[in-house]
């Protein structure tokens, strides 16, 4: 145990004094926050909408305030001189195009004057909305966005005591309540971000102990190969956690990410999980003999299957069936689950205790293969 | 007296490729043992099945009394190893190193601390304990490894090359260290392309294509093939060899 402790204060003077590692450690976790944080934002918002008004009364004055007042509306960029929604769209000015015929301030009277809920359905009004369908969800999403203020400026137009009469849905969502993917996005990242640093680091650290001759140095002395793994391990645990903190924090501070469920349960299995990431760095180092191939490795082996593999973007139930099976191989799948039961759901261990078996003994399987191949390669 | 180091028939294959070839021999402790050979001769891979670094194909051997293939943990608390590559942690400093390697042997910090003192005292290391390791002058290197193999006092010291590049005046202190510490008992099995140096062992091999082709005193050696030298004795070993493989 003595000498455990100095091998790994040695390997934490090395992370001090060498500032590639440092950049690695700190810097890429919180530029990769901010990178994905912002770039694979899903929530659409600012769709670009352009408004030709025949009506140009206060009625449709205040119509065109409600829609770019809302967070999903924004003016088009360009001045719209053209009457044409289909040219506008055409040159790309606006994704929506809203057109406000003749009349809109006239039916807004009828409404604040009604004296009958009947009389509702007997004046019709309509607004039209051309929207550019290449983006599909966008498209979707304009229409039920305006429908939403078009209700609302109804609502608030009927004299006081008046409902308005149909059957209406109340959407309640849960766990994500904004549908906020950063919501979603933030604890896949961590997840990522741990197991490429780890992974990484590690794998770097021995192949530069074999390329310099330290590793056979070392092995000569009273050190045993699985000391030497345990002491290689427990600075990297830290500086994964540490990571972890600076990625939570962002989310949680930055991105406004929920934490509901318990900060303890989440540092066990991300321990877990990072000791996952550094059983495949190790593994790596096994195979390799350079630092580049070893740093190469570790960016192939751990980025792709945690974001493509992971359910981190993709789902894994649209997966192809034989992409779904390779999934379970991969530590990131379990380890996304649970940080966001975790964060989003606050899940407790009943609910995780499959996931977290599935992750533990992944673990185990890696870092048993991992320290027999370092041993044999040792001989 | 017990012997240090026997090896009987070890061998080591890479692939079709013999390295090292049935090479048998003891070294007594205390004796310093040169074990000599042109480049490729096999001698780094010996050293390193000795070593426990490396499996060795077949044959046996021991090290300090232990069997290089059942009892490795214990060889390894009795060995001093100084490989021909420089191989110290080249972003600490000299001292970290020498302080690492110390708490590695589990020694006492007080001791640490008085070997480092003595060490870099005759070794003429003292300025240069807080300099980075990579950043010393190759001999300085030298002398920080030589520091660094025998500071937790091993029993049985091997030494690959280990005046590498270093300059005459130090290569003889280094030498001097080598017979103080010979004279304190450790056993001394040296490689070396010094013949020089080579006379100043009790007894030398000489390896060839992975095979030892001589082996005994060096004086002795000088007077059977009745050469001039050490050096000509080599020269003239190992280009009879060459020419006999040539021939066949
Ligand atoms: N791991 C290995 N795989 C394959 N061949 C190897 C390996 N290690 C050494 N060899 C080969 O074995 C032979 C002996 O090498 P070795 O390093 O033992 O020689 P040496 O006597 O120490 O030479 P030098 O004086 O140059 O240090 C060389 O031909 C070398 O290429
Ligand atoms: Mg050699």
């Amino acid at each position: 145990m003595y000498k455990i402790k100095f091998i790994a204060l040695k390997e934490l003077r090395h992370i001090m004094r060498d500032p590639r590692s440092l950049v690695i450690a700190i810097l890429m976790p919180i530029l990769m926050t901010l990178l994905y944080g912002y770039a694979i934002n899903l929530d659409i918002k600012n769709i670009k909408l352009a408004v030709i008004d025949f009506d140009k009364t206060s009625a449709s004055s205040d119509l065109i305030g409600r829609f770019y007042n809302s967070e999903y509306f924004s003016k088009a960029t360009d001045q719209v001189y053209i009457d044409d929604p289909e040219m506008i769209l055409k040159k790309g000015q606006a994704n929506a195009v809203l057109i406000i015929g003749p009349g809109l301030g006239e039916a807004i009277q009828k409404l604040k004057n009604i004296q009958n809920p009947a009389n509702l359905m007997i004046d019709k009004y309509e607004l039209g909305l051309t929207v550019d369908g290449a983006d599909a969800n966008m498209a979707a999403a304009a229409g039920s966005y305006s429908s939403i203020i078009v209700t609302q400026v109804i609502k608030d137009n009927l004299p006081p005591g008046f409902e308005l009469p149909g059957i209406r849905i109340s959407r309640q969502v849960f766990y994500n309540p904004d549908l906020k993917s950063s919501h979603f996005f933030v604890p896949g990242l961590i997840a990522v971000i741990l197991m490429m640093i780890s992974a990484l680091l590690t794998s770097v650290t021995i192949a530069r102990e074999k390329e310099t001759g330290t590793m056979e140095q070392l092995l000569t002395t009273p050190i045993t190969p699985r000391q030497i793994i345990i002491a290689k391990m427990l600075p990297y645990i830290g500086l994964a956690i540490l990571d972890g903190i600076i990625v939570l924090g962002f989310g949680v501070f930055h991105f406004g990410v929920p934490f509901i469920g318990s900060t303890l349960l989440l540092f066990v299995f991300g321990v877990i999980y990072v000791i996952t990431a550094l059983a495949i760095g190790i593994l790596i180092s096994t195979m390799v003999k350079t630092q580049l191939l070893a740093m190469m490795g570790a960016m192939i082996v751990t980025v792709l299957p945690a974001v493509m593999l992971s359910g981190f973007i993709f789902e894994i139930k649209n997966m192809p069936m034989i992409l779904q099976i390779i999934t379970h191989i991969v530590p990131a799948r379990y380890f996304i689950l649970i940080i966001r039961g975790i964060m989003l759901k606050g899940s407790s261990i009943e609910l995780l205790w499959v996931e977290g078996l599935f992750l533990i003994l992944l673990t185990i399987v890696l870092l048993a293969v991992a320290t027999r191949r370092f041993k044999l390669g040792v001989d | 007296m017990p012997d240090a180091v026997t090896i009987e028939k070890l061998t080591k294959k890479f692939g079709d490729f013999t390295a090292v070839d049935q090479i048998s021999l003891t070294v007594g402790e205390g004796e310093v043992f040169g074990f000599l050979g042109a480049n490729g001769a096999g001698k780094t891979t010996a050293i390193r099945m000795l070593c426990g670094l490396l499996l060795p194909t077949s044959g046996n051997g021991t090290v300090g009394g232990f069997d290089i293939y059942r009892d490795n943990e214990k060889i390894k608390k009795s060995i001093g190893y100084m490989s021909q590559k420089f191989s110290l942690y080249g972003d600490l400093t000299a001292y970290e190193n020498l302080w690492f390697y110390g708490s590695v042997y589990q020694l006492k910090k007080k001791v640490i601390k008085d070997r480092i003192n003595q060490l870099s005292e005759e070794l003429g290391l003292k300025e240069f304990l807080h300099r980075q390791a990579e950043k010393l002058p190759l001999g300085w290197r030298q002398r920080l490894a030589l520091a660094a193999s025998v500071l937790h006092r091993p029993k049985i010291l091997f030494l690959d090359e280990p005046t590498g590049g270093v300059d005459p005046i130090f290569r003889r202190r280094f030498w001097e260290m080598l017979y103080e510490l010979a004279d304190k008992g450790t056993t001394l099995f040296v490689t070396t392309h010094y013949m020089d140096e080579a006379e100043y062992c009790h007894r030398i091999s000489i390896m060839h294509h992975g095979r030892i082709i001589e082996l005994g005193n060096p004086s002795d050696l000088i007077q059977k093939y009745q050469q001039p030298n050490l050096e000509e004795l080599f020269v003239q070993l190992i280009s009879n060899r060459s020419r006999e493989a040539a021939d066949v």
